[in-house]
């Protein structure tokens, strides 16, 4: 080992350390900020690492300098200039987007590699050693390629740019797709047997496998596909550290692909799905449809924000659900205004968070955070659940499927099994919605037939900004 | 390095990160994926390899600068969506007062 050498592992290492300590960090709220900047610290170190690692050795080239700038600065500049921009209720997508963009590089990477076999890689290549560098570039392209378009599907579906279709739902899917896993696995093996131009191939059909799996599942199951393809891009970068004999991507995408399937998993319970189910279920609407979809609403009771508001007035505690209709309709703020009127006439106002709110566990956290909601109001499913039958009035803002009682009542609901929030046993329970649609999961929701709920139609914006009129001429909240 | 020595690090680069998470609130589940996210773009260091080696190849060092582009995309964008997320949270406390 010369200098070079040494100093590129010591950076190395320390880059592994820093970068565990980060993902570690990132599974606490008091240190996940800062554990969010020491892993970017140690991207940085790791590039530093690496570009001293050249220069100490073979040094870099003037063009390869300034395609090493060029790409940098175009990449950097799209993605600090989209973080910014993008509203906090894209955020599912957005990450998405981010991901599908890393699988894309390994696939480069892997590409780049197998056209032109880079000269190092050249010298003494036995058999053995082929070998191994034609299966890490067909994984990384493989992989790489699955979660590129995997994750652009995934963005346009939560855009609703792209609608499930229906021949996606029925069994000829899953035909289609072992016809493009089958041909990726004939491409690998004509490209292990020396055939080079098969790897466009392999491109073409792993490409076509994203889509192709991607696109029968629904909107409500998105958040665990994004994340499997976060940990699929985390399999792609290790690929990659293979193809260029790197371990340091090697430890990095392995952690990435080992920490995104835990993920994945603690989502998948949150949502009482199994990933099998996910994955080759197709959409819950499709299943359902047999099952409860017979079910008529009979007994709905519609009122008005005038009635909404004077029932809040006489409440002492109040728990709000929030779902993601609030987040598409972008009122956690005005939310916000109705909540603070109420605390300052003395009322408890708490916010009742079922796990898979809004689109992405978490999501709701954030959109919430974003509107000055104090943390501490914030509470989850199972500490809020017992509070249900003290509570005087509770507010459902644009969820549905997360207070289905079906869940807890009728075993031949598909939503069977699934927590939800209790908001029936409240003594009443207002719903605000735009109309009598149903959820994500198409299931109709036996809440909406109780007689303790009055549903308040209309855009969860515009009826919380009239309720704020109305509280006003109540005079709540003024002194 | 050796084939094997890198299949050690890879099994033990799973087992670290299949670690690293046990206990998660669900809140910072969203943070937490887009954090991991960001560090996937680490496949940056490999585009960096396949310029730095691209010599003369311009068509491959168009590819790696690509590459990169797509890596660092993922990186920087990873990272502050991260942060803008996780600042809403520290907010918090401070504003109390």
């Amino acid at each position: 080992m010369n200098l070079p050498e040494i100093i590129n592992f010591v950076i190395d290492l320390l880059a592994v350390l820093l970068l565990a300590l980060g993902i570690k960090g990132l599974s606490k709220v008091k240190s996940a900020r800062d554990a969010n900047r020491l892993a970017a610290f140690a991207m940085l170190l790791s590039v530093l690492g690496l570009l001293s690692y050249y220069l100490g050795t073979s040094g870099i080239a003037i063009q390869s300098w300034i395609w090493i700038i060029i790409g940098s600065i175009i990449g950097s500049c799209f993605g600090a200039i989209l973080a910014k921009k993008v509203p906090m209720t894209a955020m599912p997508e957005t990450v998405a987007l981010f991901n599908g963009c890393g699988g894309m590089s390994s696939l480069l990477v892997a590409l780049g590699v197998a056209i032109f076999p880079i000269s190092s890689s050249l010298e003494n290549l036995d058999f053995f050693k082929s070998l191994i560098n034609d299966v890490s570039i067909s994984v990384s392209i493989f992989v790489g390629a699955i979660t590129f378009t995997g994750s652009i599907v995934a963005m346009a579906k939560l855009q609703g740019w792209l609608s499930t279709p229906g021949w996606t739902q029925s069994k000829v899917r899953h035909f289609v797709n072992i016809v493009f896993a089958v041909a990726s696995l004939i491409a690998f093996f004509d490209l292990i047997n020396g055939n080079t131009s098969s790897i466009w191939l392999l491109v073409i059909v792993s490409s076509l496998l994203g889509i192709g799996v991607t696109l029968p599942i629904g909107g409500a199951d998105m958040p665990v596909v994004i994340s499997l393809l976060n940990s699929y891009s985390g399999i792609a970068a290790a690929a990659a550290g293979f193809v260029v004999d790197s371990q340091l991507l090697i430890v990095a995408g392995a952690m990435v692909g080992a920490a995104g399937l835990i993920l994945t998993q603690v989502m998948c319970k949150g949502m009482n799905r199994s990933l099998v189910s996910v994955l080759f279920g197709g959409s819950l609407s499709a299943q359902s449809t047999a099952s409860s979809g017979s079910g008529e609403y009979t007994n709905i009771t519609s009122c008005s924000v005038e009635e909404c508001a004077l029932t809040l007035e006489a409440a002492n505690k109040v728990i709000i659900v929030p779902g993601y209709g609030l987040a598409v309709a972008q009122a956690q703020h005005t939310l916000r205004e109705v909540t603070k009127k109420l605390e300052q006439n003395g009322i408890e106002v708490v916010y009742a968070i079922h796990p898979v709110a809004g689109r992405m566990p978490g999501h709701m956290n954030v959109l919430l955070a974003e509107a000055d909601v104090p943390y501490e109001q914030l509470k989850e499913m199972d500490l809020v659940n017992p509070d249900f039958p003290a509570t005087d009035v509770v507010l459902v803002l644009g969820a549905n499927d997360v207070v289905n009682p079906q869940a807890k009542n009728d075993t031949s609901s598909p939503l069977y099994g699934m927590p939800v929030l209790d908001v029936q046993e409240a003594r009443t329970v207002f719903v605000i919605k735009r109309g009598m649609s149903a959820g994500y999961s198409g299931i109709k929701n036996d809440l909406f037939d109780m007689p303790n709920t009055s549903m308040v139609f209309g855009d969860a914006k515009k009826v919380l900004n009239d309720l704020i009129g109305e509280l006003k001429d109540l005079g709540v909240g003024e002194k | 390095m050796s084939f094997i020595s890198l299949l050690w690090v890879l099994l033990l680069g799973s087992l670290l990160g299949l670690e690293l998470i046990g206990k998660v609130p669900p809140t910072l589940h969203t943070p937490l994926m887009s954090g991991a996210n960001a560090i996937s773009g680490i496949t940056m260091l490999a585009a960096l390899t396949l310029i730095v080696k691209a010599g003369e190849n311009l068509t491959l060092l168009i590819i790696g600068s690509v590459s990169l582009g797509f890596a660092l995309f993922n990186v920087v964008g990873g990272f502050f969506v991260t942060d803008r997320m996780l600042a809403m949270f520290s907010r918090k406390p401070s504003n109390k007062k």
